[in-house]
């Protein structure tokens, strides 16, 4: 089956530095639950920007969804993102209005129609679990809450991609296992997800695929229960 | 994504949309009302924007209004024109009488009267104060007139041909239409006229720039959630959609506040002005702004704000990238 993500031979630096990342060739399959780990600095975050077209890269070639991101122009960059779900270490959520507004946020601007946004915002949320939270502001949540609240603003247009940057980074433990809890049952109805984090403790138990940066280089490791599923990365 | 799965991905977005009128509609209903209630929420900050937008705005207006009160009260006056034969100091009023037997078979006119000499000299020693200098001279210096009222409503050009031809006759020194006062008058309105437009002009420019800056500020203040609606996806005509209908009602109650002003200005006045139309017999009332022009102080506050608006989030959308 096709992949959602492909990197080929990448490297990207940012101006003035050195290589961020290093030619980096990995794929991602349609439906596949992957962690990416390695130290801060490793590239973690660059690698979650070239897939969601925040930065373009260097060299080599990024396909996501079967498409070759150096096609996309930068006036087809909104409909490229609307593909991709993110989640944010820092929640990105708006204060200035209530949980079902920023949920809502990116069914509005694809212009769904009214009764379509309500009826699928608190499918989201009922999603999440914040069911009957639709009015209340963000500030007063709690972090985990807020989380989520940005979890069911990233799954509410249905993205056949999520990518989440250090999703629990800013969470208490058991925060961060209903986080990761939340991130396998959107794979199960077969989202592609792909999750930046450093918290290895927190995944060593779950049987998902981890693909760990060194110094902006590729190294593979992977559970066991992945292993008869081994792709030669060459 | 190939053409083909973009295509139908689109299809399936497609499906949950309401076509693009009602799209269209709740989009911009939605931003309409949500803008407004920022407005409101921000009051005062944003009435102070719209009052200097207004005062503004009301100073051309003002100035149109006077304008065309002049221009109302002097085409009254139209009407009391009147033409004068100075006729040679030989004419005898005999011959004189036989000129205004002429004069009144002619169409357009509508009345002659002889003025004697000796009844030329008594007007103006009475209305001139210059009577004991007169009685110095041994002679009469004024010469006898014929004033001609031409029938109202008659074409300028039609009056104009008639002082031309009477001036030939024999008897008459000199024909003058009584109306080059009002000539220059009209073509010193025709100035003032060009001068209002030209300060409505300069005004629009500081209008755009006031917008600008206020708006400039609102997406300062609003860079971060500028950057999470990128990040979702949003487009620019998306994110820029709340700041334009911003300028919009900057512009509408600018509007509203500069007729406010006008309309003040006219009531203030209109005591004033009855009582100086009074004292020249008439009964003239004084004018508010024109409909047209009030329509169109209104739909230029609009469009200066929606311009201003425009202008600044175009500059600085680009600017505000996620990082």
């Amino acid at each position: 089956m096709a992949d959602i993500i492909h990197f080929h031979r990448v490297s990207h630096r940012y101006e003035g530095s050195g290589d961020v990342l290093s030619d980096v060739t990995f794929t991602l399959a349609k439906g596949e639950m992957a962690f990416l780990t390695g130290t801060s600095g490793a590239g973690k975050s660059t690698l979650l920007k070239l897939v969601a077209l925040l930065e373009r890269p260097t060299r080599g070639q990024v396909m996501v969804n079967g498409q070759n991101i150096s096609s996309v122009k930068s006036r087809q960059i909104p409909a490229f993102r609307q593909q991709i779900g993110v989640v944010f270490q820092n929640f990105n959520l708006l204060y200035d209005r209530p949980v079902f507004d920023n949920v809502a946020l990116p069914l509005v601007i694809r212009s769904i129609g009214h009764d379509d946004i309500g009826r699928r915002v608190r499918a989201a949320l009922d999603a999440v679990g914040l069911l009957g939270k639709e009015k209340v502001m963000p500030m007063t949540l709690s972090g985990g809450e807020q989380q989520r609240v940005g979890i069911a603003r990233a799954i509410v247009a249905k993205p056949q991609l999520l990518l989440a940057d250090e999703p629990t980074g800013n969470l208490d433990p058991v925060m961060a296992l209903e986080v990761m809890e939340l991130f396998r049952r959107f794979n199960e109805v077969g989202v592609s997800v792909l999750v930046a984090t450093h918290a290895v403790g927190l995944i060593k138990k779950l049987p998902y695929r981890v693909i760990h940066l060194d110094k902006g280089q590729l190294s593979t490791r992977q559970s066991p229960e992945m292993m008869e599923k081994t792709v030669d990365f060459g | 994504m190939t053409s083909a799965s973009a295509k139908s991905g689109a299809k399936q977005g497609a499906e949950l949309r309401p076509n693009f009128l009602a799209r269209f509609a709740q989009g911009h209903a939605r931003e309409m009302a949500f803008t407004l209630g920022r407005f409101y929420r921000n009051l005062s900050g944003a009435l102070l924007t719209c009052f200097v937008i207004g005062i503004t705005l009301a100073l051309p207006a003002s100035l149109h209004t006077m304008v065309q009160n002049i221009n109302a009260v002097s085409y009254s006056w139209e009407s009391t024109l009147q033409a004068s034969l100075f006729l040679k100091d030989s004419t005898t009023p005999e011959q004189a009488q036989a000129v205004i037997a002429k004069l009144k078979t002619r169409p357009g006119v509508a009345e002659a009267i002889y003025i004697t000499r000796d009844q030329s000299l008594q007007e103006f020693k009475a209305l001139s104060g210059f009577g004991a200098a007169l009685d110095l001279l041994e002679t009469n210096p004024l010469p006898a007139v014929i004033t001609i009222t031409p029938v109202k409503g008659v074409q300028r050009a039609t009056i104009d041909a008639l002082v031309v031809e009477l001036g030939a006759l024999p008897e008459v020194e000199v024909a003058k239409l009584d109306r080059q006062w009002l000539d220059r008058l009209y073509a010193v309105l025709a100035l003032i006229q060009r001068l209002v437009l030209l300060i409505a002009g300069v005004l629009s420019l500081a209008v755009i720039v006031i917008v600008g800056n206020t708006i400039r500020l609102d997406i300062e203040a609003k860079r971060a959630e500028i950057v999470v609606m990128k990040l979702i996806g949003a487009t620019n005509g998306f994110i820029r959609r709340p700041f334009l209908y911003t300028g919009l009602w900057y512009g509408l109650v600018g509007g509203a506040i500069a007729w406010g002003l006008v309309f003040a200005a006219v009531f203030a006045l209109s005591q004033p002005a009855r009582e100086l139309a009074g004292l020249y017999g008439s009964d003239y009332q004084l004018q508010g702004l024109p409909l047209d022009a009030t329509l169109a102080m209104f739909a230029l506050g609009i469009a200066l704000g929606w311009i201003g608006a425009w202008w600044t989030v175009s500059r600085h959308l680009r600017e505000i990238e996620p990082q």
